[in-house]
Protein backbone atom coordinates (compact mmCIF):
# COMPACT_ATOMS: atom_id res chain seq x y z
CA UNK A 1 0.00 0.00 0.00
CA UNK A 2 1.51 3.26 -1.34
CA UNK A 3 1.36 5.78 1.67
CA UNK A 4 1.81 9.38 2.08
CA UNK A 5 5.40 9.18 3.16
CA UNK A 6 6.66 7.17 -0.20
CA UNK A 7 4.80 10.17 -1.47
CA UNK A 8 7.20 12.78 0.67
CA UNK A 9 10.35 10.64 0.08
CA UNK A 10 10.54 10.30 -3.69
CA UNK A 11 9.54 14.42 -3.22
CA UNK A 12 12.52 14.75 -1.35
CA UNK A 13 14.91 12.69 -3.53
CA UNK A 14 13.51 14.40 -6.55
CA UNK A 15 14.74 17.98 -4.77
CA UNK A 16 17.89 16.95 -3.31
CA UNK A 17 18.70 15.72 -7.68
CA UNK A 18 17.71 19.24 -8.25
CA UNK A 19 19.88 20.96 -5.45
CA UNK A 20 22.75 18.54 -6.55
CA UNK A 21 22.46 19.94 -10.22
CA UNK A 22 22.70 23.28 -9.40
CA UNK A 23 25.53 23.04 -6.94
CA UNK A 24 27.41 20.40 -9.23
CA UNK A 25 26.99 21.52 -13.05
CA UNK A 26 28.17 24.89 -14.41
CA UNK A 27 26.15 25.48 -17.57
CA UNK A 28 23.49 28.37 -16.74
CA UNK A 29 20.59 26.20 -18.79
CA UNK A 30 21.31 22.63 -16.83
CA UNK A 31 21.07 24.99 -13.71
CA UNK A 32 17.73 26.40 -14.54
CA UNK A 33 16.56 22.77 -15.28
CA UNK A 34 17.52 21.61 -12.47
CA UNK A 35 15.82 24.25 -10.43
CA UNK A 36 12.70 23.16 -12.14
CA UNK A 37 12.98 19.82 -11.14
CA UNK A 38 13.18 21.34 -7.67
CA UNK A 39 9.97 23.56 -7.89
CA UNK A 40 8.40 20.09 -9.74
CA UNK A 41 9.47 18.19 -6.49
CA UNK A 42 7.55 21.02 -4.37
CA UNK A 43 4.19 20.72 -6.32
CA UNK A 44 4.53 16.79 -5.78
CA UNK A 45 4.40 16.89 -1.80
CA UNK A 46 1.69 20.08 -2.56
CA UNK A 47 -0.46 17.34 -4.51
CA UNK A 48 0.25 14.36 -2.38
CA UNK A 49 -0.60 16.27 0.82
CA UNK A 50 -3.86 17.62 -1.11
CA UNK A 51 -5.20 13.72 -1.63
CA UNK A 52 -4.32 12.98 1.90
CA UNK A 53 -6.23 15.54 3.39
CA UNK A 54 -10.12 14.47 2.46
CA UNK A 55 -12.17 16.85 3.62
CA UNK A 56 -16.24 16.05 4.97
CA UNK A 57 -17.92 15.76 1.60
CA UNK A 58 -15.22 13.42 0.04
CA UNK A 59 -13.57 15.31 -1.84
CA UNK A 60 -9.52 16.25 -1.87
CA UNK A 61 -8.69 19.66 -0.65
CA UNK A 62 -8.46 21.54 -3.61
CA UNK A 63 -6.45 24.38 -2.49
CA UNK A 64 -3.00 23.09 -2.50
CA UNK A 65 -3.50 22.05 -6.35
CA UNK A 66 -4.89 25.69 -6.90
CA UNK A 67 -1.32 26.51 -5.53
CA UNK A 68 0.19 24.33 -8.08
CA UNK A 69 -1.44 25.76 -10.45
CA UNK A 70 -0.14 29.26 -9.29
CA UNK A 71 3.63 27.63 -8.97
CA UNK A 72 3.45 26.16 -12.88
CA UNK A 73 2.48 29.57 -13.71
CA UNK A 74 5.49 31.20 -11.94
CA UNK A 75 7.50 28.46 -13.37
CA UNK A 76 7.05 28.96 -16.99
CA UNK A 77 7.19 33.12 -16.26
CA UNK A 78 11.05 32.35 -14.39
CA UNK A 79 12.37 30.20 -17.26
CA UNK A 80 11.15 32.75 -20.14
CA UNK A 81 12.56 35.01 -18.58
CA UNK A 82 15.44 33.20 -17.36
CA UNK A 83 16.50 31.74 -21.06
CA UNK A 84 16.11 35.46 -22.23
CA UNK A 85 18.76 36.69 -19.73
CA UNK A 86 20.77 33.36 -20.88
CA UNK A 87 20.76 34.52 -24.81
CA UNK A 88 21.87 38.05 -24.01
CA UNK A 89 24.68 37.06 -22.05
CA UNK A 90 25.42 34.72 -25.26
CA UNK A 91 25.31 37.37 -27.27
CA UNK A 92 27.97 39.22 -24.88
CA UNK A 93 29.81 37.09 -23.59
CA UNK A 94 29.82 34.09 -26.15
CA UNK A 95 29.54 31.42 -22.88
CA UNK A 96 27.13 29.72 -20.78
CA UNK A 97 29.74 28.67 -18.86
CA UNK A 98 29.34 30.46 -14.88
CA UNK A 99 32.87 30.23 -14.13
CA UNK A 100 33.12 32.79 -17.00
CA UNK A 101 30.90 35.28 -16.03
CA UNK A 102 32.70 37.05 -12.74
CA UNK A 103 31.66 40.65 -13.40
CA UNK A 104 29.76 40.47 -9.90
CA UNK A 105 32.21 38.23 -7.81
CA UNK A 106 33.61 40.03 -4.56
CA UNK B 1 -3.53 3.35 -6.79
CA UNK B 2 -1.86 0.71 -7.59
CA UNK B 3 1.42 0.06 -5.59
CA UNK B 4 2.99 -0.91 -8.78
CA UNK B 5 2.26 1.69 -10.59
CA UNK B 6 3.42 4.36 -8.07
CA UNK B 7 7.04 2.94 -8.04
CA UNK B 8 7.01 2.29 -11.55
CA UNK B 9 6.52 6.47 -12.21
CA UNK B 10 8.71 6.98 -9.10
CA UNK B 11 11.73 5.37 -10.18
CA UNK B 12 11.56 6.84 -13.63
CA UNK B 13 10.79 9.98 -12.53
CA UNK B 14 14.28 10.01 -10.44
CA UNK B 15 16.61 7.92 -12.65
CA UNK B 16 15.72 10.77 -15.60
CA UNK B 17 15.58 13.58 -12.69
CA UNK B 18 19.36 12.19 -12.33
CA UNK B 19 20.07 11.61 -15.71
CA UNK B 20 19.25 15.59 -16.82
CA UNK B 21 22.57 16.42 -14.62
CA UNK B 22 24.43 13.61 -15.38
CA UNK B 23 24.35 13.83 -19.06
CA UNK B 24 26.98 16.28 -20.46
CA UNK B 25 25.28 17.23 -23.58
CA UNK B 26 22.54 19.38 -23.03
CA UNK B 27 19.95 18.47 -25.62
CA UNK B 28 20.09 14.55 -23.65
CA UNK B 29 19.46 16.70 -20.52
CA UNK B 30 16.38 18.25 -21.99
CA UNK B 31 14.82 15.48 -23.28
CA UNK B 32 15.68 13.51 -19.68
CA UNK B 33 13.88 16.34 -18.32
CA UNK B 34 10.82 15.63 -20.81
CA UNK B 35 10.43 12.37 -19.95
CA UNK B 36 10.82 13.06 -15.89
CA UNK B 37 7.81 15.19 -16.20
CA UNK B 38 5.90 12.74 -17.91
CA UNK B 39 6.24 9.97 -14.96
CA UNK B 40 5.83 12.97 -12.49
CA UNK B 41 2.29 13.87 -14.43
CA UNK B 42 1.26 10.18 -13.87
CA UNK B 43 2.53 10.35 -10.30
CA UNK B 44 -0.43 13.63 -10.14
CA UNK B 45 -3.17 11.20 -11.89
CA UNK B 46 -2.39 8.34 -9.63
CA UNK B 47 -2.96 10.95 -6.74
CA UNK B 48 -6.51 11.58 -8.43
CA UNK B 49 -5.40 15.24 -9.78
CA UNK B 50 -6.19 15.03 -13.47
CA UNK B 51 -6.42 18.42 -13.76
CA UNK B 52 -2.69 18.98 -12.30
CA UNK B 53 -1.30 16.53 -14.24
CA UNK B 54 -2.89 17.69 -17.29
CA UNK B 55 -1.17 21.22 -17.19
CA UNK B 56 1.95 19.45 -16.20
CA UNK B 57 2.02 17.49 -19.56
CA UNK B 58 0.90 20.53 -21.65
CA UNK B 59 2.76 23.25 -20.03
CA UNK B 60 6.03 21.74 -18.82
CA UNK B 61 6.27 18.74 -21.43
CA UNK B 62 5.01 20.79 -23.85
CA UNK B 63 5.64 24.13 -23.68
CA UNK B 64 8.82 24.84 -21.07
CA UNK B 65 10.38 21.93 -22.75
CA UNK B 66 9.93 23.45 -26.17
CA UNK B 67 11.79 26.63 -24.95
CA UNK B 68 14.99 24.94 -23.62
CA UNK B 69 15.08 23.11 -26.87
CA UNK B 70 14.44 25.92 -28.73
CA UNK B 71 17.49 27.86 -26.55
CA UNK B 72 19.98 24.94 -26.90
CA UNK B 73 19.11 25.43 -30.50
CA UNK B 74 19.82 28.87 -31.11
CA UNK B 75 22.79 28.72 -29.09
CA UNK B 76 24.15 25.84 -30.99
CA UNK B 77 25.65 24.58 -27.35
CA UNK B 78 27.93 21.18 -28.06
CA UNK B 79 28.37 18.89 -25.44
CA UNK B 80 30.59 20.44 -22.91
CA UNK B 81 34.02 20.00 -23.02
CA UNK B 82 35.84 18.49 -20.14
CA UNK B 83 37.29 21.25 -17.82
CA UNK B 84 39.23 21.18 -14.82
CA UNK B 85 36.52 20.22 -12.21
CA UNK B 86 36.58 21.64 -8.87
CA UNK B 87 36.16 18.36 -7.02
CA UNK B 88 35.62 20.66 -3.28
CA UNK B 89 33.20 22.21 -4.51
CA UNK B 90 31.70 18.93 -6.46
CA UNK B 91 32.00 17.17 -3.21
CA UNK B 92 30.55 19.63 -1.08
CA UNK B 93 27.07 19.87 -3.18
CA UNK B 94 26.99 16.10 -3.11
CA UNK B 95 27.47 16.24 0.33
CA UNK B 96 25.05 18.76 1.32
CA UNK B 97 22.41 16.69 -1.19
CA UNK B 98 23.14 13.64 0.74
CA UNK B 99 22.24 15.72 4.21
CA UNK B 100 19.36 16.96 2.81
CA UNK B 101 18.16 13.23 1.70
CA UNK B 102 18.87 11.38 5.26
CA UNK B 103 17.45 14.19 7.10
CA UNK B 104 14.02 13.95 4.61
CA UNK B 105 14.25 10.12 5.42
CA UNK B 106 14.39 11.14 9.13
CA UNK B 107 11.87 13.59 9.22
CA UNK B 108 9.36 11.96 7.36
CA UNK B 109 9.97 8.73 9.43
CA UNK B 110 9.40 10.10 12.42
CA UNK B 111 5.82 11.48 10.97
CA UNK B 112 3.24 9.58 12.34
CA UNK B 113 0.90 10.35 9.63
CA UNK B 114 3.00 9.21 7.06
CA UNK B 115 2.42 5.78 7.61
CA UNK B 116 -1.54 5.81 7.11
CA UNK B 117 -2.27 4.50 3.84
CA UNK B 118 -3.96 7.17 2.02
CA UNK B 119 -8.37 7.93 2.83
CA UNK B 120 -10.93 6.90 0.31
CA UNK B 121 -12.68 9.77 -1.88
CA UNK B 122 -16.45 9.72 -1.32
CA UNK B 123 -17.15 10.56 -5.13
CA UNK B 124 -15.19 10.64 -8.03
CA UNK B 125 -12.50 13.52 -8.72
CA UNK B 126 -13.34 13.93 -13.07
CA UNK B 127 -15.07 17.28 -12.13
CA UNK B 128 -11.51 18.39 -10.64
CA UNK B 129 -11.49 20.96 -13.33
CA UNK B 130 -15.05 22.34 -12.14
CA UNK B 131 -14.03 22.63 -8.52
CA UNK B 132 -10.46 24.34 -9.53
CA UNK B 133 -12.24 26.65 -11.43
CA UNK B 134 -14.27 27.40 -9.15
CA UNK B 135 -11.67 28.11 -6.44
CA UNK B 136 -9.19 30.29 -8.64
CA UNK B 137 -12.48 32.41 -9.75
CA UNK B 138 -13.93 32.43 -6.07
CA UNK B 139 -11.76 32.99 -3.44
CA UNK B 140 -7.95 33.37 -5.25
CA UNK B 141 -9.75 36.27 -7.49
CA UNK B 142 -6.93 38.90 -6.70
CA UNK B 143 -3.64 36.27 -6.69
CA UNK B 144 -5.37 34.63 -10.03
CA UNK B 145 -4.97 38.71 -11.66
CA UNK B 146 -1.60 38.75 -10.13
CA UNK B 147 -0.89 36.02 -11.90
CA UNK B 148 -1.54 37.46 -15.02
CA UNK B 149 0.28 40.31 -14.45
CA UNK B 150 3.35 38.75 -13.74
CA UNK B 151 2.76 36.82 -17.14
CA UNK B 152 2.55 40.29 -19.11
CA UNK B 153 5.44 41.89 -16.96
CA UNK B 154 7.52 38.93 -17.82
CA UNK B 155 6.61 38.59 -21.39
CA UNK B 156 7.30 42.37 -22.02
CA UNK B 157 10.62 41.57 -19.95
CA UNK B 158 11.66 38.96 -22.15
CA UNK B 159 11.05 40.87 -25.33
CA UNK B 160 13.20 43.62 -23.87
CA UNK B 161 15.78 41.70 -23.16
CA UNK B 162 15.95 39.69 -25.77
CA UNK B 163 16.24 42.56 -28.36
CA UNK B 164 18.85 43.73 -30.35
CA UNK B 165 20.39 47.32 -29.29
CA UNK B 166 20.64 49.65 -32.12
CA UNK B 167 22.78 51.74 -31.78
Amino acid sequence: MVTLGDYLIVSGILFAIGFAGVMLRRNIIIILMALELMLNAANLSLVAFSRFHVDSSGAPNYNAQVFVFFIITVAAAEVAVGLAIVVALFRLRRTTHVDDITTLRF
Amino acid sequence: MSAFLFWVFALMMLIFGAAVIINRNPVASALSLVVSFLALAALFISLDAYFVGIIQVLVYAGAIMVLFLFIIMLLDLRAEELRKINWIASAGGVVVAFALIVQIFSVVGSFQVARQPFPPLARSTSDDVHRIGLLLFGNYNLPFQIIGIVILVATIGVVMLSRRESR
